[in-house]
């Protein structure tokens, strides 16, 4: 058999339109949107997110509540402290839900067959991405609205600078789900067996966190609070707090945070870099995952 | 005890580089203790409060759910526990075995971490390294056997672990009292303070409650799960 010829056996081909990246993008971000509150999955997928999505409502209902009966503005509780004080409920969603998108594919080893279609490769990494972002953005921002509306209906004092204040916390939301997003894709990513993803993203956040308030907790002692305020860019919540407090001009919600401007600008650095960062080890992550 | 099984389940736990992940934690324990020892923080108030915010309240938790949801979990979950079940094995001793392995896990990569961790801060200071020691050890097994058995119970074992762990010990108790005396860790706490004369370390739970409490909660979810894995279905991955 020294000749070979492709023979034409009459597959016809497809002229029809084609709907290029963008519908490509939409589809794919759409999917894992879904994907991240368990839409389109058994039930069993859908009773954690929705669970934890109920649970980050009770505290705006409770303090809209609250307020409406006694009508002390104190009890509103502060819309750019609502994810650091419920930091824990956000990061159990990141925990269970980063794997779901990150590491399903690679655990059965389908990436290929994406990547055998005309999807790019950065794109499929920034649709898994945008979709987390998204999903985490509506976990926390939902009640932090509803704290607002809750607020405007009951007649809360100031309303001018309500709204303002509002707006500021929503960007909060906005950095905070980027930053989130971005660290629990990659921790995922990298540990696709079932039920490490979780672990592994969840001891990512708790143990930067205890390590910086202990550090923190003796700095405070030593009355050295710069030292203390340095160390909050260690921690994601007090990463991102720092910005809010700096550069959005919230109070502060953690413990402390770093002193000045400057420091507000070297946060929202930190934080791009590990949005940026994060994309480019995922797209090397992605870009040869299940071949040879 | 199955040798096979045990063996089948460590390396499930540390083979690949899964076996990393498990010894960060520690290492970042025994890390921040060497920091604190060398730089002269290292007094007792200092001590306790990394031995328990850090070894108690973080480590053994974290150490216990890997350990625990992951020797039975995954398995469960991809049906490959099938291949085990249908061997003349009693489930019993299935249960058991993955048990002992969990515990083998917590002790190597929590316990014995929070020892040296403790001989690095306080040496033999008010005993404060063997009361937290023992008290790592307890808590351990029992969150295990709790672990385990929400293993065999649930498909979210993990993340209804971590809402126990960090939202009902850690959350819940800072705003109900009532909540705290329900948790592991408080009885843990308990057993230490029992240990130890060191003023730092109080439990809001007494030791004639705790103990007792520890006993029965281990007994009873390792007894769930031998239960629960007799009437398994197992249904498709995902």
């Amino acid at each position: 058999m020294s000749t070979s010829t492709i023979h034409d056996i009459g597959y016809r081909h497809y002229d029809g339109r084609r709907n290029g990246r963008a519908y490509v993008l939409r589809s794919l971000f759409v999917h894992n949107l879904r994907a991240a509150y368990g839409l389109g999955r058994p039930a069993r997928a859908k009773v954690m997110p929705f669970l934890l999505g109920a649970i980050m409502l009770l505290p705006a209902a409770g303090s809209v509540a609250v307020f409406a009966v006694t009508d002390r503005p104190e009890t509103l509780m502060r819309y750019s402290s609502y994810p650091p004080n419920l930091q824990v409920i956000i990061a159990i969603f990141l925990a269970t839900q980063a794997p779901v998108l990150a590491s399903r594919e690679l655990r059965f080893r389908v990436v290929p067959l994406y990547f055998s279609r005309p999807v790019g490769h950065l794109d499929f990494v920034v649709a898994k991405l945008a979709a987390l972002v998204t999903a985490l953005f509506a976990l926390m921002a939902v009640p932090v609205t509803v704290l607002y509306v809750g607020g405007l209906v009951t007649k809360a004092p100031d309303p001018g600078d309500q709204l303002l204040r509002y707006l500021g916390a929503l960007l909060g939301c906005a950095l905070f789900a980027l930053v989130l997003s971005a660290i629990g894709m990659v921790v995922a990513a990298f540990t696709p067996r079932r039920g490490f993803g979780v672990a592994a993203v969840i001891a990512v956040y708790m143990v930067s966190t205890a390590v910086v308030l202990i550090v923190q907790g003796i700095a405070e002692q030593e009355t050295n609070f710069t030292l203390s305020g340095w160390m909050g860019l260690f921690a994601p919540f007090n990463l991102v707090d720092t910005v809010q407090v700096r550069l959005l001009g919230a109070s502060k919600s953690s413990v402390q945070v770093a002193p000045g401007t400057g420091a507000g600008v070297v946060a929202l650095a930190l934080c791009a870099v590990i949005v940026l960062g994060s994309v480019a080890v995922l797209y090397r992550r992605f870009r040869k995952a299940g071949l040879s | 005890m199955n040798s096979t099984i045990a063996m089948i389940t460590f390396r499930a736990m540390l083979g690949r580089r899964r076996a990393l992940l498990l010894l960060a934690l520690p290492l970042l324990l025994l890390a921040l203790s060497v920091v604190l020892r060398s730089t002269g923080y290292d007094d007792l108030d200092v001590s306790e409060d990394v031995l328990q915010k850090f070894g108690l309240a973080t480590l053994l938790p974290l150490l216990a759910l890997i350990a625990g949801t992951g020797v039975i979990g995954p398995e469960i979950d991809d049906g490959q526990l099938m291949y085990v079940l249908t061997k003349p094995v009693p489930r019993q001793v299935i249960v058991l075995t993955k048990l002992a392995v969990a515990n083998v896990l917590v002790v190597v990569f929590a316990v014995v971490p929070v020892l040296l961790s403790g001989l690095v801060l306080t040496g033999t200071t008010a005993r404060m390294t063997p009361a937290f020691t023992v008290g790592v050890l307890v808590g351990g097994l029992a969150y295990t056997a709790v672990f385990v058995a929400l293993a065999v119970a649930s498909r979210n074992a993990v993340t209804i672990g971590l809402l126990y762990a960090l939202v009902w010990e850690s959350l819940l108790g800072n705003f109900a009292p009532g909540a705290k005396s329900a948790s592991i860790q408080q009885w843990a706490l308990s057993v230490t303070d029992a240990l130890t004369p060191a003023s730092p370390v109080r439990a809001s739970v007494g030791l004639a409650v705790a103990v007792p409490l520890l006993v029965l909660v281990t007994a009873a979810a390792t007894a769930l799960a031998t239960y629960r894995l007799r009437s398994l279905t197992v249904a498709s991955a995902e």
